[in-house]
């Protein structure tokens, strides 16, 4: 009997921490998400409301004119024209590269394999904000400075996504691959047909996750690019001021319009982007 | 057979020469390239005469280059502690949860380490703001009442954007340790529980040396992130003082793209290169020994 009641007691205490540690993880979270809340709900204020004392949770006048007034008097749709075509083309070169890269490391034998290997882990190694000074003089000397090109280029060493996609491609049976190649299966369509369909699953996860780095990347774009018209949304709006000086709503409704679509993204492959990161540091999720 | 052995090795050089192109032009040649300029006096686009090592010699004894040197240091001790303790924290909370209230809390830690770092600047610049921002509300009472332009006021600066950083990138440590917390089998708890082991006990005898290598990974590779800080530490002190607070990538783009000095540049360039390439051999190792056991 006192044994049982031991134990309820037990549980009871067990419970009071479990519940104090729930309510502080909940206020933590609530602390957490409550900068981007209020950076949100400031762009639905009107300017006179901005400005005012007090906290208040919601606007007494919901309006979009903040939104209204960036979209039609700011070069925002360029910045956003720019920001997708950069990232877009970032991704679709790094993903091929890679996959093309990745399975000739994993699968194929020929000479300077060793050697490539080596120099994608260097290159893992290295900072590229170290190689600022000179990527910018190599595009310099290409002429590629001010140009969406010359922001691309720079963004392809992307290491990791080799490192992965080679990863997999090792743990693909070799059965598969025999039967393939009696059927008299090409490299390419061994590649085509066989290892990647078998791994969309990681392409769909890199794809995102470098498309949301390179959509966010802001010392590059930031070197690369000075005219207005050629800048990457992360650049332009810090940039770029408008003429009628500090409106703190106008400047938050850029940086949401700014952050839409990675929190779009984010929202809706959740799952693809939790798993990239963790494989891109290394721990198999 | 030799015929086979001749078609893999025209696939192979097919696949890899993209990325032998790519990596030839925009990773080996600038690499050779920065360690040559920065044994020239040249500038940031032309030709300069080879001075051996007289950059470095002038790094050596230039003050802003030695306090870029240690304000990266200490905004990687402000910002890489206290983002590691504090996501295990977090991660050992979010945990315990279950279902969709463990989701939603994730989010909330989660979503602001997907945010472009200019959307950042930008939420915390009208938190702080000196005239209008929130934080004030927390920041008068502890200053006589008076608001405080806290990213203008220069003991605060680093501590300040230390403290944007952590908010920003906490949600990545977060998940790793989650990561880590799921490997951990719920038998060796449950066994532990029926020996009557307390909760302290279960902590500090099971969750802390599974998660051990976590940590560390946690902390390598926030380390090394941090060295090259840039971003936020340059727009937070956009408009303001000059050189009060410098960190080492805000050193490199100052010589060379303001100051028009591309070699004195480079041989900055080289040192956090080696810094952090050393730094990265590390982790690689740890890696490694990780993946051997």
């Amino acid at each position: 009997m006192n044994a049982v009641a031991a134990r309820l007691q037990r549980l009871r205490a067990f419970d009071r921490i479990g519940l104090i540690a729930t309510l502080a993880t909940l206020a933590l979270a609530i602390l957490w998400a409550f900068p981007l809340y209020w950076g949100l709900v400031t762009t639905f204020k009107p300017d006179d409301e901005t400005v005012q004392s007090g906290v208040h949770l919601w606007p007494q006048h919901f309006t979009l004119d903040n939104y209204a007034h960036v979209l039609t008097s700011t070069k925002i749709g360029f910045w956003y024209v720019n920001s997708l075509i950069t990232s877009a083309a970032v991704t679709v070169i790094v993903v091929g590269m890679a996959a093309g890269a990745g399975y000739a490391i994993s699968q194929l034998r020929f000479p300077g394999r060793r050697l490539c290997w080596w120099l994608i882990l260097a290159s893992f190694m290295v900072p590229i904000p170290a190689l600022i000074v000179n990527h910018f003089i190599l595009m310099a000397q290409l002429g590629l400075v001010n140009t969406l090109t010359g922001v691309v280029a720079p963004q392809l060493i992307a290491p990791v996504t080799i490192i992965i996609y080679k990863q997999f491609f090792d743990s693909v049976p070799k059965d598969f691959r025999e039967a393939a190649v009696i059927d008299g299966a090409s490299e390419f369509q061994l590649l085509f047909r066989l290892y990647l369909p078998m791994n969309w699953g990681v392409t769909t996860a890199l794809a995102i996750i470098t498309f949301i780095a390179a959509w966010n990347l802001f010392l590059w774009p930031f070197l690369a690019v000075t005219s207005e018209d050629k800048m990457n949304i992360t650049v332009g709006i810090t940039q770029v001021h408008d003429a009628f000086g500090v409106r703190y709503a106008r400047d938050l409704a850029v940086a949401m319009l700014a952050a839409l679509p990675v929190a779009v993204v984010y929202l809706v492959f959740q799952r693809r982007v939790t798993q990239a990161i963790m494989l891109s540091a290394g721990i198999k999720g | 057979m030799l015929r086979s052995r001749r078609s893999e090795w025209l696939a192979a050089f097919a696949l890899m020469a993209p990325f032998v192109f790519i990596y030839g032009l925009l990773f080996v040649y600038p690499t050779i390239k920065m360690i040559e300029l920065s044994f020239r006096a040249a500038p940031l686009i032309g030709y300069g005469r080879w001075i051996g090592l007289d950059n470095y010699r002038r790094l050596w004894s230039d003050r802003l280059f030695a306090l870029s040197f240690w304000d990266t240091l200490y905004f990687v001790v402000l910002s890489v502690i206290p983002s590691v303790v504090l996501a295990l924290v977090v991660a050992l909370g979010v945990n315990r949860l279950k279902g969709w209230m463990q989701s939603l809390m994730l989010a909330a830690f989660f979503l602001p380490y997907i945010l472009p770092v200019s959307v950042v600047f930008r939420l915390w610049q009208w938190m702080f703001d000196k005239d209008f921002g929130v934080a004030q509300l927390l920041i008068a009472p502890l200053n006589d009442g008076q608001h405080l332009s806290i990213f203008r006021t220069i003991p605060l600066f680093l501590p300040a954007v230390a403290l944007v950083t952590v908010w920003w990138l906490l949600g990545f440590n977060v998940l790793l340790f989650i990561a880590g917390l799921r490997n951990i089998p719920v038998e060796i708890y449950e066994a532990a529980s029926l020996d009557g082991a307390g909760r302290w006990a279960q902590f500090r005898r099971i969750t802390w040396p599974l998660i051990w290598p976590v940590t560390v990974l946690v902390f390598t590779i926030q380390l090394i992130l941090q060295l090259k800080i840039f971003d936020q530490v340059y727009l937070f002190s956009q408009g303001g003082r000059v050189d009060a607070t410098i960190v080492m990538v805000e050193y490199i783009y100052k010589q060379a793209f303001q100051l028009n000095k591309g070699g004195l540049a480079a041989a900055a360039s080289v040192v956090l290169f080696v810094l952090i390439v050393a730094l990265s051999v590390l982790q690689y190792q740890l890696l490694r020994a990780r993946g051997a056991r």
